[in-house]
């Protein structure tokens, strides 16, 4: 079982290559709509992306308004 | 017509493999431009049918294979009018794409979808009528239509319904979620999931396999085992047609479209 750091690194790791974002200028609790610049079509690969990842399903209605990388961490983890 | 380049769409027949692809930007989004190319498409498939064994449906734009039916225009247009003429406007819509995916949900020819990106909605039912789904893994399936008050309008219910469990139905239909395609692989949605940009080369390859068999004989299989759902799509025009005019649906809509934000709305 991970942890919700290395969940919370993994998921940091995975966004700035997909990215191309400095990985240190990424933090927890950034906002990742704001930090990245993305629209909700990018968040929508970046959730695709955590799935395959992760290998777990992530229904749009638990990441609905969640737009922190450790909130994310979180609903990941709980499905873990 | 072999070849063809309209305002939304365009087609090509090669090697007894037709290729249809949208191109309308962003998204692909069905409106009356992409329904009129369509049904263009659709009187020349007796012509292409003659000649090709494979269709292959495939998006030209990024963002996906089609983020569905176009919202922005149902809305303005609806806007126009009274309630009473808005009922019969969207319902000569829906008659006419019906006419057009039940056209091509019958063809003789081996149908494949070849998506990637967003499937939403009436992108989905449009995937839906081809008779497999080959997917990259970083696509999406969706029907949101219950989170603004109405049903998928272009027979997607009926389509999914024949070809996969009621209950992966009820999953797609009552929550709204959208599944990726390793998902949509293991319920029997899609057939093949390809790598990243590759779903078209698989899709080709599995077009140029099938034109190695008999076409009469492939065709009888086809309508052997893929009868058109006739009764529920019609049900389904009745249904959408009767929500339409709600006025949760109107505000519904209203908010989707004049939604700026990063987050569509949703709900």
């Amino acid at each position: 079982m991970k942890t919700i750091e290395q969940t919370t690194d993994e998921i940091l790791n995975l966004a700035a290559t997909h990215f191309k974002f400095p990985r240190a200028e990424l933090q927890p609790g950034d906002d990742f709509y704001k930090k990245l610049g993305i629209d909700s079509l990018q968040a929508l690969e970046l959730l695709t992306r955590l799935e395959n990842h992760f290998g777990v399903e992530l229904p749009d209605y638990e990441v609905q308004g969640v737009s922190d990388f450790h909130t994310l961490a979180m609903r990941i983890q709980a499905r873990l | 017509m072999d070849e063809y380049k309209g305002k939304t769409l365009s087609w090509r027949l090669s090697d007894g493999i037709v290729e249809l692809a949208l191109d309308r930007p962003p998204a692909n989004e069905i409106g009356l431009a992409m329904l009129e190319d369509l049904e263009r498409f659709v009187s020349s498939l007796p012509t292409l049918e003659s000649k090709a064994s494979a269709l292959i449906l495939y998006s030209e734009q990024k963002a996906g294979f089609s983020a569905g039916a176009d919202l922005r225009e149902l809305y303005e247009q609806a806007q126009k009018m009274d309630p009473s003429s808005a009922a019969k406007g969207i319902r000569e819509f829906l008659e006419r794409i019906h006419a057009v995916l039940n056209r091509m949900d019958t063809s003789p020819l081996t149908t494949i979808a070849a998506v990637h990106g967003v499937c939403f909605g009436g992108g989905f039912e449009l995937a839906l009528v081809c008779d497999l789904i080959v997917a990259d893994k970083m696509a999406r399936f969706c029907f949101p239509e219950l989170r603004l008050g109405l049903i998928p309008g272009f027979g997607g219910i009926p389509r999914l319904k024949r070809d996969i469990g009621n209950a992966v139905v009820r999953d797609l239909l009552l929550t709204g979620r959208s599944v990726n395609a390793t998902k949509a692989l293991s319920v029997g949605l899609v057939s093949q999931v390809a790598a990243e940009g590759e779903a078209l080369r698989v899709a080709r390859s599995t077009a140029a396999q099938t034109t190695k068999f008999d076409r009469a004989t492939a065709a009888t299989a086809k309508r052997f085992i893929k009868p058109l759902p006739a009764e529920e799509l019609r049900r389904e025009i009745d249904i959408f047609c009767d929500l339409f005019t709600r006025p949760a649906v109107m505000e519904g809509l209203r908010k989707f479209v004049e939604n700026a934000g990063p987050h569509p709305y949703l709900p």
